[in-house]
């Protein structure tokens, strides 16, 4: 049996269609992914992502500690409240799992790592934990709520009356605590939003709130098209621990200076600082219609092929958009194998869709003859 | 349940059949079908006076979620396909037995029609799936 969120009653009571995702029962689509898709886009949606792992770090040489785990560097991180993306390297630079964690005080950091990497993930953090005598607690007495759009923000603003005093100065990228709840203006969708951590028991009235005052709900179908649509990768899909972030599209979030900050990982990896490895990670557009579908094999120029690692219909595009793992020195185009036939398809840097707009200017260019 | 018209004959990979008098068939997919698919987002029509045998693969439809195969309920030629698909696929969602039917067939041998399921038999085997 799956485990359940504590929403999982009040799924099935808004007619969710409900599948099992890495062991939690979560909705997929509560009637139609595309109209769910095309809420966050122009409005605002609300999703469960209570199976998300949720660990608060604390004590011991914490910094030092967080210093040494991830890829980029907490020091970026200088005002409390603050949130970082970051990957967690193994000893070869591949990508356990990507992150985001938040800057609480000097003795408190808040991470949310992947359901999919779960144990994995916290075991690696507890095994490296140990020699700084960090202290690592599951929070699995809380859940979480993302809700993004151009009004999510308005919205949550509405439901929580003087509370949302606290929100209101939130700047992207940050954080607060706001009565029982933590806040956070980030999400996984290209839009603006909040992702809100809170004890379980209180989730079901935030949840109802929210939806009584517009909110849509929305299901894991919408949540891949729009992380794929904002050109965001997926943990364990685009990368994963033979992959490294130079050759996830993630080189941004490597923090190389100061040079003496010995990363996990870092050994590893740094040979390619300058020299490009042989794969990268790349959008790509296809001309004609169908759908890109994980999998396909991508055919380019330099001869060898690449595949797509994240494919699917773009419905803000109305277009087939993925992500391809592909020779770093292929550009322009390429052809996508698809049903046995080769169709021609743009490489193009993600994102594709941001608040709610094409990032993609040849799209207004006739490439289909 | 979803709708189900009785004057329809249906295939255990859930397309229906409509016969007409003059030998042709028009086919598509059931609605319960369109609602495991979910939103579609394409469909690849087969080609006009393609020869197709009875359970062969000749179209393509792509959901938000997969890519999943129609098959031809009978052998014949094809002999229309419905055009409107290829600009607004969501006709099948919301249309399965109407605006939303995907080809035309002549048939080869009526005897074949002997094969298809009534409705009946269909719902039978639909709610044998779902448990």
């Amino acid at each position: 049996m799956p485990n359940k969120t504590a929403l999982y009653d009040t799924h099935l009571a808004m007619g969710a269609k409900m599948v099992d995702f890495h062991g939690w029962a979560l909705p997929i689509h509560y009637g139609s992914q595309l109209e769910e898709h095309h809420a966050v886009r122009r409005d605002a949606g609300m999703f469960d992502v209570s199976h998300m792992t949720i660990i608060d770090l604390h004590g011991g040489a914490l910094r030092p500690f967080l210093r040494h785990l991830l890829a980029n560097n907490v020091d970026r991180q200088k005002t409390a409240g603050k949130a970082l993306y970051s990957c967690m390297l193994n000893e070869q630079g591949g990508i356990i799992d990507d992150l985001i964690i938040y800057y609480i005080d000097e003795s408190r950091f808040r991470m949310v790592i992947n359901a999919a990497t779960r144990d994995r993930g916290l075991g690696w953090i507890r095994q490296q934990a140990q020699a700084f005598e960090v202290g690592i607690k599951a929070r699995d007495d809380l859940a979480m709520i993302a809700v993004q759009g151009p009004r999510a923000r308005a919205q949550v603003h509405k439901l929580l009356g003087v509370h949302a005093e606290h929100l209101t100065p939130l700047t992207p990228f940050t954080s607060t605590f706001a009565g029982d709840m933590f806040v956070a203006r980030t999400g996984y969708t290209g839009e603006d939003g909040y992702e809100i951590i809170l004890p379980a028991e209180n989730i079901t009235g935030i949840w109802t709130g929210l939806y009584q005052l517009g909110v849509k709900p929305i299901g894991l179908g919408a949540r891949d098209t729009l992380r794929l649509e904002a050109g965001l990768n997926l943990s364990g899909t685009d990368m994963d621990e033979t992959t490294s972030p130079l050759e996830s599209g993630l080189e941004w979030t490597i923090a190389w200076e100061p040079e003496d900050r010995a990363f996990i990982g870092r050994a590893a990896i740094t040979p390619h600082r300058h020299t490009p490895p042989a794969m990268k990670l790349v959008g790509l557009l296809l001309h004609e219609k169908g759908v890109l579908r994980n999998g396909q094999k991508v055919f380019t120029d330099t001869g060898k092929e690449g595949i797509i690692t994240s494919g699917g219909f773009s419905p803000t595009l109305g277009r087939a958009i993925a992500l391809a793992r592909v020779p770093s020195e292929a550009e322009m185009t390429c052809k996508v194998e698809i049903r046995g036939k080769r169709h021609s398809a743009s490489i193009v840097r993600p994102p594709f869709v941001r608040h709610g707009k094409s990032c993609i200017t040849e799209i207004n260019n006739d490439l289909t003859t | 349940m979803s709708n189900l018209p009785k004057e329809l004959k249906y295939t255990p990979t859930h397309e229906w059949v409509m016969i007409a008098s003059d030998g042709t068939a028009t086919i598509g997919i059931t609605d319960h079908a369109q609602g495991l698919l979910g939103d579609i987002v394409f469909i690849e029509l087969p080609e006009m006076s393609r020869q197709v045998a009875a359970g062969e693969e000749c179209a393509v439809i792509e959901s938000v979620k997969a890519a999943s195969d129609i098959y031809s309920p009978l052998s014949g030629e094809i002999i229309e396909t419905n055009n409107d698909l290829s600009d607004t696929p969501e006709l099948v969602n919301q249309h399965p037995y109407g605006d939303g039917w995907i080809f035309r067939i002549r048939l080869d041998d009526r005897t074949e029609l002997d094969d298809l399921l009534d409705a009946a038999a269909y719902q039978a085997q639909v709610e044998a799936e779902e448990h």
